[in-house]
């Protein structure tokens, strides 16, 4: 598969974005918005120019602010998909998807993206899921020899969106294109990409494989970010190979991990487990936090449970045998194995 | 009431063109020859001059509504100051600038060029006077466009003239053919800068609002010409903001129209 090279700075309004980014496989970008992520599609596109840095794809370059080479958008071969699909108004399915297509039949394509019915309706009158459809079978039109995905589910409701996540993941593994895609959820990044990045203000906090993320989030940002729960407090070494964190509550929570001073405990929603009774010496695990059940959400088989400041997830069995209920007490348990401490 | 009054103030003058002399004499003026002579020229000089409009305005119009650049502000306001100038100033600048003692007036004539008295001279008078009408609205029309879109577009292999041309103008056309019909009704009504510059020459410099005025003077015999001549203006007037409001209006097909059909319920 061909390699997109990246390395490049780009001045924003309160910040500088800067990256270095090899894009072989499915990269996702993570952050909050305003981050830049956006930004960066539009600098590998040729839809903004950086102050200086270089952009390539196996060699060819697209970029070269040394020898001022910057290549327009239209001698590009990158397939862009825009977060509001900007698919053109006056145009039908037909003719958007032919937009790029130099010619070419397009009515495979539209069999293949299942919207071949709809060619000549206007994009008005499609559904979101069906506008996402056109959109891609659009930028695919043009043979990319790059993909870019600008929060491709984010304009999708929660019931359409599970299928097309699942979709789409399979689509990227078909085309074998290198594809960069940026997303505020880190659940669709961990979902389609091979490689997630963690971008913030601009710069890139963490780059790798979505379980090397969630195993080792090197800060407190990537780890809430990655929906791990973050509680602060401060570390002392102990006796034995234990951490103690005493919370800004006063509760104190044990770590295998190595740490002093400030830090944060990051704990994920399935390492804890809730009981509506505390008994020590049942329990292997150390870490205790009571408190009220705050909101509970069910998600797919599971049930996402607010005890006090931490999240559990729980089987949805676990949670009508517990009888749990928003404003009853309850307890958190976690081993100590089970979290990892992080600077502040 | 005071709503009323202004109304009725706004109409009368209208009305009173059709309502002094019969309909059927004022149609048999229409085939005198200075009423025809001046719907030629009228026509003629409207028409060169709305093309020169289109194909020299939209470019700039386009430039101003998608570039960024300093004096940007300044350059949109020298091109809407022709809108607020008195016609009179803008016959002088013009005599000024083109004609035979003007700035361009010797190298006007070393090339054999004589604008004074020709049909070239009203055609220059009315885009003069007639183009920041169609620029500001085009302008206008430009900047709402997604530029989403037009980044799309090129990210889809079109250069900016293919842009241009299948995405920005197709979707820009309702506010420019808008823009359009108010430089052509503010064109067709020019009177000042033309009858300086250019003359008041029956069959050659001679537009509508020139014979208008010329037929007037010519009491009472032309006071009857004058007015079948402002009611053919008043008509054509009306048509085009008639056509304004329908082209404004008009809205490209909704998805409702896909109900219209749906099996009741």
């Amino acid at each position: 598969m061909a390699t997109l090279q990246a390395d490049f700075t780009l001045p924003l309004r309160a910040f500088a974005l800067e990256l270095a980014l090899d894009v072989a496989g499915t990269v996702a970008l993570v952050g909050p918005s305003g981050a830049g992520k956006t930004s960066v599609l539009h600098v590998i596109a040729g839809l903004a120019a950086p102050a200086r840095g270089r952009v390539s794809l196996d060699g060819e370059r697209w970029v070269d602010t040394a020898r001022g080479v910057s290549l327009p958008p239209e001698r590009r071969r990158v397939g862009l998909v825009f977060q509001d699909y900007a698919l053109f108004p006056h145009l039908s399915v037909r003719a958007n998807v032919a937009f790029g297509a130099g010619g070419r039949a397009v009515a495979p394509l539209l069999e293949r993206f299942r919207i071949g019915h709809l060619g000549a309706a206007r994009p008005q009158e499609l559904s979101g899921g069906e506008r996402q459809r056109v959109a891609l079978a659009r930028a695919l039109a043009r043979e990319p020899d790059v993909l870019l995905l600008d929060e491709p589910l984010a304009a999708l409701d929660a019931h359409t969106k599970t299928e097309v996540r699942h979709e789409l993941a399979e689509l990227l593994r078909q085309l074998g294109l290198p594809t960069l895609l940026v997303t505020h959820d880190y659940e669709d990044a961990a979902a389609l990409a091979d490689e997630v990045g963690v971008l913030v203000e601009g710069r890139l906090r963490q780059l790798g494989p979505p379980a090397e993320l969630v195993a080792r989030p090197r800060d407190a940002f990537v780890a809430s970010f990655t929906g791990a729960n973050l509680l602060r407090g401060r570390a002392r070494r102990g006796d034995g190979a234990l951490t103690t964190v005493r919370l800004e509550s006063g509760e104190e929570l044990y770590s295998a991990d190595e740490a002093d001073g400030d830090v944060g405990v990051v704990v994920y929603p399935w390492e804890v487990s809730v009981a509506r009774a505390h008994a020590p010496d049942a329990d292997s695990a150390l870490n205790v936090v009571r408190g009220r059940v705050g909101s509970l959400v069910e998600v797919a088989n599971r049930v996402r449970v607010r005890v006090g400041p931490v999240t559990a997830e729980v089987t949805a069995a676990s949670a009508e045998r517990l009888e749990l209920a928003a404003g009853g007490v309850a307890y958190a348990t976690f081993k100590a194995t089970g979290t990892r401490l992080v600077p502040l | 009431m005071g709503a009323g009054i202004a109304l009725a103030f706004l109409l009368f003058p209208i009305v009173a063109i059709f309502a002094r002399v019969s309909p059927g004499r004022l149609v048999a003026q229409l085939s005198r020859p200075v009423v025809t002579d001046a719907l030629v020229v009228s026509l003629k000089t409207s028409g060169i001059a709305q093309a020169l409009v289109l194909v020299l305005g939209t470019p700039l119009a386009y430039v101003l509504a998608s570039r960024r650049f300093r004096g940007r502000s300044l350059a949109i306001v020298l091109v809407e100051l022709p809108l607020v100038l008195p016609p009179a100033v803008a016959g002088i600048g013009l005599i000024a600038a083109f004609g035979r003692l003007g700035l361009l007036g010797g190298t006007l004539d070393a090339v054999g060029v004589r604008l004074g008295l020709t049909q070239a001279a009203v055609v220059i008078a009315v885009a003069f006077v007639a183009s920041p009408l169609y620029v500001r609205q085009a302008i206008a029309a430009f900047e709402a466009v997604d530029p989403n879109l037009v980044a799309a577009s090129r990210t889809l292999g079109a250069g900016p003239v293919r842009t241009f041309f299948r995405v920005v103008l197709p979707l820009a056309r309702r506010g420019l053919a808008a823009g359009e019909a108010l430089s052509f009704a503010r064109g067709l009504g020019e009177f000042g800068a033309t009858i300086m510059f250019a003359g008041s020459l029956q069959g050659v410099t001679q537009t509508l609002p020139l014979a208008i005025y010329q037929e007037f003077d010519r009491l009472p015999d032309g006071f009857t010409t004058a007015l079948a001549m402002s009611g053919l203006l008043v008509v054509v007037s009306g048509a085009l903001l008639v056509t304004l409001r329908l082209v404004l209006q008009w809205q490209p097909s909704r998805p409702t129209s896909r109900f219209l059909f749906a099996p009741s319920r």
